[in-house]
């Protein structure tokens, strides 16, 4: 176990380094979210004198949002590099040392998590710079850092998959169109109560991106809502075992070959 | 005649002014060196002109120059009669070139690449069709025409690009080290096709190269360069002619014995520049070898290598710049290892 | 005539390789749609909030956007073409080859808007599918594509400007981000005058929310700003192709 956790711990370190020495796959994934949050905001406000909208503050409603943005750079990026082990075959060194598959896996995803951490940091930063109460107080800061980690982790992990099943990068910045329309297809800009369009409010119900998005804004401007977190940690946790075991697998037939 | 004598091209009879020509053509780029430092050269038409360098010399900087690619810094350039400054359209519809890189877009077919150089040239519609096939057929691409270029071989692209270049029918065409990274068999094809192109059709080729027998196999006159210079510029016969007789070229087994071996080669003939160890013009040629090997056997000197070398362009750039060509570039092969080699250029 | 067979061949290459290739043209196709879809479809609500009186509906409202937000990202797909002309070396096989190069910039032009309009008749369809209402008649139509194409052009030459200066794909979001800023700072989702504070400032100030405001009253039959919307994507077309033909002469010097 020691033995696991040290290299692990090595190959954590090295996605991390790998991670900060390209500047662009750390400041597209902080500066993006809060410039969509801005403009929205802006654009936005207005909505909130709809009749059943749950804040006064748009942008307290929408901080959310970028934590599950970041969630979905944090798959690219995660893809992307690993994608980059496979061609160029630093995968296959990995293959030929005892190291077991899991800690390989954990060790390439310790930059995602990391980076997910800082993004969260810089994301709550900024909304109580321009005037967001946590309604959840202290505590909720602590358990949304928490659902960062998570919700990188199981994006992350669908990334490391993606890499790992077609060993191309193009192959993984072709899944954003996809993971694009889970985030837009929901509950992003409006309550799901407040959706007029029927096919849309039902996309966005069965959509489990929503339920992140809600955990996260529940802490916002709810406090503690227990049924919302439940839902939250509940599909985000499930995503991340999912997808670790499907990562895990596709490597464990990768480092086969 | 020779082959590179003007005086034997077809059109050596009209008073034409040089197909290609340059005086004083200079490119200095914002943070080095001059890549090109002061060009004088002329081509006449119908000439196979090669440029003979290592890399980094400025061959390829002087070609993008010609080719109106990159704007000299100084200096002039007529290509096809039209300065290739003021006048780069002209010159444009009057060259092709095939340039280091084989510039192919993987999307396209071959067929589709020859159909948008034709439109790109102004061909007329209903010639592009039968010009292409009729270029796919001579550079060996009939069956792999409708296929995406992303699937070819490398010779396979240099042939197209090959193709590319000639599809408007130029007067003068631009192969910037075309066979490198060929098979033997695609470059001796190639080959084939360049001569017959300047000697059946009377096109002006401009040949970067930096492989000896490239130059030696094809070009009517060679200009060696070194360092964005002309060093030696002439017919391959006659500059070899200039290094002269055969050298001799000795390496003392013991490196303590060199100053013995200075001594006994100097009694067979002039010392000259050698990268390797001791070496002397013979002024008798050939024949001495034998006197050489017997006078170091008397002396009791052993060798670990000595070879007999007929002059070659390596030679002539060797004289010029004190620097082999083949060492100063890509390795070539050629030179054999070790013992006592005998080699013409 | 040189210049525009010039044109011609660099058009009928860029686009058979678009149409030709499904993971060119899907996402250009693909993202404008998903927009309409997520905005007039997600959002239609907003049309509630006191004060909102467009009367031709929301779905007309994101319309007009999304029309204009896809001819602006079509010129800035095809920039990243040219970018990738550049890293690859095939734009100096169109350099060599083309006896006048502004021929270049042009043929890339014209398919930036051949491109456009295959994606302007999927989005029309569509919306005209979803029920949306036309207040105007052909000449506000007229109009309201009108814009589009200028503010395509304009779009293509600014990213061809960008494409030829830095001549790799890290001219990408180069060309992308101010182009995005442009269009979210502008009323997007709600008419300007629900618009508050900063948003207002700059959405004011914005040049494209002439372009939309003109657009939205052409679709509602009621033109407004006509002439300062024209007038805006004129001047930003003329200023871009001096901007994209200064672009050319660069990469020209620098021997591309």
């Amino acid at each position: 176990m020691t033995a696991s956790a040290d290299q692990t711990y090595l190959l954590a370190r090295r996605s991390v380094v790998r991670t900060v020495r390209q500047p662009a796959n750390v400041v597209f994934p902080l500066v993006f979210p809060l410039l969509l949050l801005a403009v929205n905001s802006g654009g936005l406000d207005a909505a909130t004198s709809l009749p059943g909208f749950p804040t006064d503050s748009f942008v307290a409603f929408a901080l959310a949002i970028p934590f599950i943005q970041g969630a979905l750079f944090a798959t690219m990026n995660a893809g992307t590099d690993l994608a980059r082990d496979v061609q160029t075959g630093f995968l296959n060194r990995l293959s030929l040392t005892p190291m077991r598959g899991i800690v390989v896996l954990l060790g390439q995803l310790g930059g995602v998590v990391a980076l997910g951490v800082m993004q969260a940091v810089v994301y709550l930063t900024v909304g109580l710079a321009v005037g967001v109460r946590l309604a959840s107080g202290p505590a909720g800061v602590l358990v949304l850092l928490a659902f960062a980690v998570l919700v990188s982790l199981g994006f992350g992990a669908l990334g490391a998959f993606a890499a790992l099943r077609t060993g191309s990068g193009e192959a993984v910045q072709s899944l954003f169109p996809v993971f694009f329309v889970f985030l837009f297809i929901s509950s992003m800009n409006l309550p799901r109560d407040l959706i007029a369009i029927d096919w849309f409010r039902t996309a966005a119900t069965v959509n489990p991106v929503s339920y992140l998005i809600e955990a996260v804004r529940s802490l916002i401007i709810e406090g503690w809502n227990a049924q919302a977190l439940a839902l939250g940690f509940g599909i985000a946790t499930a995503i991340a075992v999912v997808a670790l075991a499907l990562a895990s697998w596709a490597l464990r037939v990768r480092m086969a070959r | 005649m020779e082959r590179g004598d003007p005086g034997s091209h077809p059109y050596a009879t009209d008073v034409r002014e040089p197909a290609i020509e340059a005086e004083g053509l200079v490119r200095e780029f914002k943070k080095g060196p001059r890549a090109v430092d002061g060009i004088d050269l002329a081509v006449a038409p119908g000439e196979i002109y090669g440029f003979l360098g290592p890399n980094g010399a400025g061959k390829s900087t002087t070609v993008h120059m010609l080719t109106t690619l990159l704007p000299p810094t100084s200096g002039t350039a007529r290509v096809a009669g039209h300065d290739v400054v003021r006048e780069g359209p002209q010159v444009r519809m009057r060259i092709g070139a095939a340039l280091q890189e084989a510039a192919l877009d993987p999307l396209l077919t071959g067929r589709e690449h020859l159909r948008l150089q034709a439109a790109l040239q102004a061909l007329p519609r209903d010639e592009r069709a039968a010009r292409a096939d009729e270029l796919l057929g001579r550079v060996g691409l009939r069956t792999a025409a409708d296929r995406k270029v992303r699937s070819y071989s490398g010779g396979m692209k240099r042939r197209l690009d090959l193709a590319l270049a000639l599809v408007h029918r130029p007067p003068v065409l631009f192969l910037d080290e075309p066979t490198t990274g060929l098979d033997v068999q695609s470059r001796t094809a190639l080959w084939e096709e360049v001569a017959r192109l300047a000697h059946e059709e009377g096109v002006t080729v401009f040949l970067t190269t930096q492989y000896l027998e490239e130059a030696d196999a094809l070009a009517g006159r060679v200009g060696i360069i070194d360092h964005g210079r002309i060093v030696a510029e002439g017919t391959p016969a006659r500059l070899k002619a200039e290094v002269g007789r055969p050298t001799v070229e000795a390496v003392p087994a013991d490196p303590a014995e060199r100053g013995r071996v200075e001594e006994i080669l100097g009694r067979f003939g002039e010392p000259c520049a050698s990268t390797h160890g001791v070496a002397v013009r013979l002024r008798s040629g050939e024949a001495d070898l034998a006197g050489i090997v017997r006078a170091l056997d008397a002396e009791g000197i052993t060798v670990e290598n000595l070879a007999l070398h007929q002059p070659s362009l390596d030679d002539v750039f060797l004289a010029k710049t004190g620097r082999s060509l083949e060492g100063a570039g890509e390795d070539e092969e050629g030179r054999a290892p070790g013992g006592l080699a005998m080699e013409s250029a | 005539m040189r210049r525009l067979a010039v044109a011609r061949a660099v058009a009928w290459r860029t686009l058979h390789n678009v149409f030709t290739n499904p993971s060119l043209f899907i996402p250009s196709l693909a993202f404008p749609l998903f927009f309409f879809i997520a905005f007039a479809g997600g959002l239609s609500r907003v049309s509630d909030v006191p004060g909102f009186d467009y009367p031709a509906g929301y779905t007309a409202f994101q319309f007009v956007f999304v029309l204009l937000q896809s001819a602006a990202f079509g010129g800035v797909f095809t920039g990243f073409g040219i970018a990738r002309d550049f890293e690859s070396g095939f734009a100096r096989r169109l350099l060599l080859a083309a006896p006048h190069r502004s021929g270049i910039v042009l043929g890339y032009a014209v398919a930036a808007l051949v491109r456009w309009l295959v994606t302007a008749a999927v989005i029309t369809a569509v919306a005209l599918l979803a029920g949306m209402q036309v207040g105007g008649d052909g000449v506000d139509l007229v109009g309201l594509y009108g814009l589009a194409v200028l503010l395509n052009g304009a779009a293509v030459l600014w990213a061809a400007g960008v494409a030829m200066r830095l001549r790799s794909m890290q001219a990408g979001p180069i060309m992308q981000m101010p182009v995005f800023l442009v269009l979210f700072f502008a009323p997007v989702y709600v008419p300007l005058a629900l618009l508050e504070g900063w948003i207002h400032a700059v959405a004011t100030l914005n040049p494209l929310t002439r372009v939309l405001e003109a657009g939205r009253g052409f679709l509602a039959g009621s033109p407004t700003e006509v002439a300062a919307a024209f007038g805006a994507t004129v001047a930003l077309a003329a200023l871009f192709s001096v901007w994209a033909l200064r672009g050319l002469r660069r990469a020209e010097r620098a021997g591309a």
